[in-house]
């Protein structure tokens, strides 16, 4: 079609800049620059009082020789919690969304909304309801119902326990991970146009688990994309729940993420240099596992 | 029998679904039972808060708690209203601020042609990748260096731009045929009533969704009252509430039955909103996808 008029108008540059302006104002200020300061800070050594002064890649030389908080305890909890929340979580929520887009819409809608409500509480807000379940005496829900059925004989101190402070912080954060990318596989899912399989089955797809690996899993890379990226930044976002139930350090730094190792060097020591070289790595984290997604979802045009 | 594909989104109940009931129920129960806790928790009295073995059920239902919330707070220099009043006016900025933004950056990345729109688009896509935490500190810095420590404006203004919701609102601009537009225009109509006239009511669905959003971002925010507010009587009810479900209070088992309380008037908002606006949600996210 020939856009003869209409060229003139989309090619507008004056009008187009008016109308980003407002929003791409506030996202260089409050986002954008951040991240580059970040970087830039993550060569200086700073203390939130004196100028930072440059200090080349002494933090990161720092983190990786000399932090064995960082190494033995934050970077493979970290790994593990990533693995289990952001992957595993993701592989959930498609379960969960394939399973709900084959039942009638009533019940679909009913559980969409209860597997969504725990992601609207934001993790932290609901901190007292773990802490009221956790409790570590007899008196705790979890502790007594244990007890109850007889899996354990005494209650266990959960929220100081070291053994099981990083399994407790692992499920609530399976908990709270239906979010956002859940209900955009859910919608995907429920948009695969139907000739689809059944097509597919004349050309000899046989069961359930085959459509889905060869025809809707194909077919809505583009949702599959947008959730494996936020799936894995709630994941991390989530993160920081830990600390909320355990303080900051937790005992034994069982439970100590590579977020809130960030907050206990920029918040509680001041070294506000070094909190940012640890939140470039965490950046970069995040951005490989979405260059992996891309990898696995994204059109190759 | 040929396998002949099955149909999703199925009108009724089939025999097959019982499977899937048995591998969904479980996780459903396992996330809601813990808001079904709060809901309990929050409205028991002394007795069965203190009761041995705990119960999960309430059997005679009070509103204790609440009272004590209210009374707690009077004890202290600064009066529940105003923080309910701080966290409502900050809350309709962002959300409106936010709203208002969006949806004309998303009109003219998507339906303005201008030089610089894609690269835009593009860096805002990696910015969905941002873990707001991990830049805790340079943001800080922004915010003190602009002078808006202990303002109201350190809790509205970093939080409007949501690359999310800008994302998910030109998708759906995306979705509306260019040929209104140029038929508006031919008719005379400026960009700016465009966007009001033509845009904005086809794409109340992306507003919902993204309203939705922005409204969890602020409404259950700690970050802005915490770094940026050193002055109590302007810092949101998520601080204030925050501060009676800290370890200190929690301890005592009156002080979990406020505090259930407490993250019930906190979670309560979110989940009318979203009640009120899920049948919008899915229609957006249907084109959410990342090309």
């Amino acid at each position: 079609m020939a856009r003869s008029n209409v060229g003139k108008r989309s090619h507008n540059n004056k009008a187009g800049y008016a109308f980003v302006f407002p929003y791409a104002a506030l996202f260089t200020i409050f986002i954008l620059a951040p991240v580059v300061m970040a970087v830039i800070l993550s060569f200086t050594n700073f203390n939130a009082i004196q100028f930072p002064r440059f200090v080349g890649l002494l933090n990161y030389i720092n983190l990786i020789t000399s932090d064995d908080v960082f190494m033995k305890y934050v970077l493979p909890n970290t790994v593990k919690y990533a693995l289990i929340v952001g992957v595993g979580g993701y592989v959930l929520a498609f379960l969960l969304a394939f399973g709900l887009a084959n039942l009638p819409k009533a019940p679909r809608t009913v559980f969409a909304l209860i597997l969504y409500s725990p992601s609207m509480t934001s993790g932290v807000a609901m901190s007292v309801l773990w802490k009221i379940l956790f409790t570590g005496d007899q008196t705790g829900y979890l502790n007594s119902w244990l007890m109850d059925i007889g899996v354990i004989n005494e209650p266990i101190i959960w929220l100081t326990n070291a053994q099981f402070l990083l399994p407790i912080v692992i499920i609530i954060g399976l908990w709270s991970s239906m979010g956002v990318g859940f209900l955009s596989i859910l919608a995907g899912l429920l948009n695969v146009d139907e000739s689809l399989y059944e097509a597919a089955a004349i050309d000899g797809v046989k069961n359930r688990f085959q459509e889905m690996i060869y025809v809707t899993i194909p077919s809505m890379k583009p949702q599959m994309l947008f959730a494996a990226v936020m799936q894995i930044v709630g994941a991390f976002q989530n993160g920081t729940i830990a600390t909320m139930l355990a303080g900051n350090p937790t005992p034994g730094y069982a439970a100590q993420l590579i977020v809130n190792h960030i907050e206990d060097y920029g918040f509680i020591r001041y070294e506000m240099g070094y909190a940012a070289c640890v939140s470039v790595i965490l950046l970069l984290i995040v951005q490989i596992f979405s260059s992996v997604s891309t990898r696995l979802f994204g059109e190759k045009d | 029998m040929a396998y002949k594909g099955h149909r999703i989104n199925p009108k009724g109940f089939e025999k097959g679904q019982i499977k899937i009931y048995l591998m969904v129920i479980p996780m459903v129960l396992l996330c809601g039972l813990p808001i079904i806790f709060i809901f309990f928790h929050a409205f028991k009295p002394m007795e069965e808060l203190f009761a041995f073995p705990p119960r999960f059920i309430t059997v005679h239902p009070t509103l204790d708690n609440f009272a004590k919330l209210l009374k707690a707070s009077r004890t202290g220099s600064i009066p529940l209203s105003k923080y309910f009043f701080n966290s409502i006016l900050v809350t309709v900025a962002v959300v409106f601020g936010s709203l208002l933004f969006s949806t004309m950056a998303a009109y003219a990345l998507s339906k303005i042609r201008f030089k610089g729109a894609k690269v835009m688009m593009q860096i805002n896509q990696i910015a969905l990748m941002f873990v707001s935490v991990a830049v805790m500190i340079p943001r800080y810095l922004i915010v003190n260096k602009l002078g808006m420590i202990d303002t109201y404006w350190a809790e509205i203004l970093p939080l409007i731009a949501l690359p999310v919701g800008l994302f998910l609102i030109k998708q759906f601009v995306d979705q509306v045929p260019d040929s209104l537009i140029e038929a508006a225009y031919m008719d005379g109509a400026r960009e700016w009533q465009i966007y009001l006239k033509v845009i904005l009511p086809l794409i109340k669905p992306a507003i919902a969704t993204a309203a939705i959003l922005v409204f969890q971002q602020v409404w259950n925010n700690l970050e802005t009252s915490n770094y940026y507010i050193n002055d109590d009587s302007i810092k949101a009810l998520a601080f204030y509430m925050n501060t009676l479900t800290s370890t200190t209070t929690t301890n005592t088992v009156a002080g979990q039955g406020i505090a259930a309380a407490a993250s019930l008037i906190m979670f309560l908002p979110n989940l009318i909103l979203f009640c009120i606006l899920q049948k919008n949600v899915m229609n957006t996210m249907a084109h959410s996808g990342i090309k």
